[in-house]
């Protein structure tokens, strides 16, 4: 079994330099990489096609493997008789991921979610307004993306309320009492981008009803892809979220089923940070070479979370940008950058060109 | 030993389990009905049965049986 060299748990989620924090990464993701090599023949393979050699290297020539290959195999550092859990992607676009979990893995993404979480709301714990169907959760053959975090943000609830029945329509009845009994209160909204946008805020206006849940905090994410298609900006989301619910603080998330745990909360100044388990990389889409600071191109993600398969270096198919590190205006360490859709189809390079 | 009976039988209500499997070592994730969905509904359990709210460090803490007993100490209950 993978042994990280200290308690990762204890580590401050904002609160490492950049120096101590790029040591900490550097040491933990050359020791992941190394354990994968000899745990996962699908890694070994791909590590010794590249011709990378682990002497001498810093996290940053570790070779990301690219987000489809998780689509197209699975990849995995344990026996079959340890899998605790398989956890897919929503696979809105083709296939989906899949990613094997044994307990500690799973027990460690839980833990770390929920620091991050508590860093934005405290530990108390909030009457929830969850923006899904209470069947979404229920749905059978391995956990779904989307079940895997009304789950996981369930933790920072209580008194929780589904805004949307089983044929994901508005519940008007549920909806109004649950703000009527809770308008004063500190109140949790989540859901995902397009559900909250479609499925909740469109209906609200269309039916004219406004809520007034003005201690309100949403927390939104999982792709604009649909957005875009539909024009709706980060703007024009925020804008019509205090429309219908009141003077509510909305926070954007980023973040993915292969790297659960570590995901990228949005700021006060509409930055996405990186926590201290986890780090974003930004390459050129043509040559994969990193690009300077400010530079739009391909987003790594790199954490130290997962030991059960080889996911610790991930090159999605999202185009970002670094805006800066350690000195965002809210004060919390560490880099911070936005994302500007996914890479054209046609852009995008086959898995094998990731090892060139 | 009340308390203790009261405790186990939200274990058994919430988790769907015999009376039987809740001992000391019954863990989070070791036990095939004991997952993710399955806890928040053994903390909504707990919290109705002795009427206190836990905080989200309890509720991430909470992985066993004997850790619970752990846990509502804290809230001056005794078993």
């Amino acid at each position: 079994m993978f042994e990280y060299q200290s308690d990762i748990l204890t580590l401050p989620v904002y609160g490492l330099k950049k120096a101590e924090k790029q040591a900490f990464l550097n040491q933990t993701l050359l020791d992941l990489s190394r354990y994968h090599y000899q745990h996962s023949a699908h890694y070994k393979r791909l590590i010794d096609c590249s011709g990378f050699e682990f002497e001498q290297k810093t996290a940053q020539d570790l070779i990301p493997l690219a987000a489809r290959l998780f689509k197209d195999f699975e990849l995995s550092s344990i026996e079959s008789q340890n899998v605790f859990r398989q956890m897919r992607s929503s696979g809105t676009s083709g296939q989906a991921s899949k990613i094997v979990l044994d307990a500690n893995s799973a027990k460690r993404q839980s833990q770390i979610l929920v620091k991050i979480l508590q860093a934005w709301l405290g530990k108390q714990r909030r009457p929830m307004l969850l923006i899904d169907s209470a069947s979404t959760i229920k749905i059978g053959g391995g956990m779904s993306a989307r079940a895997a975090g009304l789950q996981g943000l369930s933790f920072f609830g209580r008194n929780h309320c589904y805004a949307l029945d089983d044929n994901m329509q508005l519940d008007v009845e549920k909806v109004t009492e649950f703000a009527e009994q809770f308008k004063h209160e500190p109140v949790l909204i989540f859901g995902f981008t397009f559900i909250v946008w479609q499925q909740f805020i469109q209906a609200l206006k269309a039916k004219n009803i406004q809520l007034s849940l003005d201690n309100a905090i949403l927390i939104h994410g999982g792709g604009w892809k649909k957005m875009q298609e539909q024009a709706v900006s980060d703007e024009l989301f925020r804008e019509q979220i205090k429309m219908q619910l009141g003077n509510v603080s909305v926070h954007d998330y980023y973040g993915m089923v292969e790297q659960t745990g570590t995901i990228y909360m949005q700021c006060e100044h509409g930055y996405l940070h990186t926590p201290v388990w986890s780090d974003v990389l930004i390459r050129n889409p043509q040559d994969l070479t990193l690009v300077k600071q400010g530079d739009i191109g391909l987003i790594q993600v790199n954490s130290v979370l997962a030991t059960s398969y080889p996911g610790h270096c991930i090159l999605t198919e999202d185009l970002g940008r670094i805006v800066g590190e350690d000195d965002c205006q809210c004060g919390r360490l560490g880099k911070y950058f936005t994302v500007h859709g996914r890479v054209p189809k046609a852009q995008v390079r086959g898995c094998s060109d990731t090892f060139a | 030993m009340a308390k203790l009976e009261q405790l186990k039988t939200a274990f058994v209500t919430a988790l769907g389990i015999e009376d039987s499997e809740v001992t000391d070592s019954l863990a989070y994730s070791e036990h095939a009905k004991w997952d993710s969905t399955a806890h928040m509904v053994l903390i909504a359990e707990i919290e109705s049965q002795f009427e206190i709210m836990l905080d989200t460090d309890d509720i991430i803490d909470m992985s066993s049986f004997a850790k619970a007993k752990e846990i509502l100490a804290k809230y001056e209950l005794e078993f």
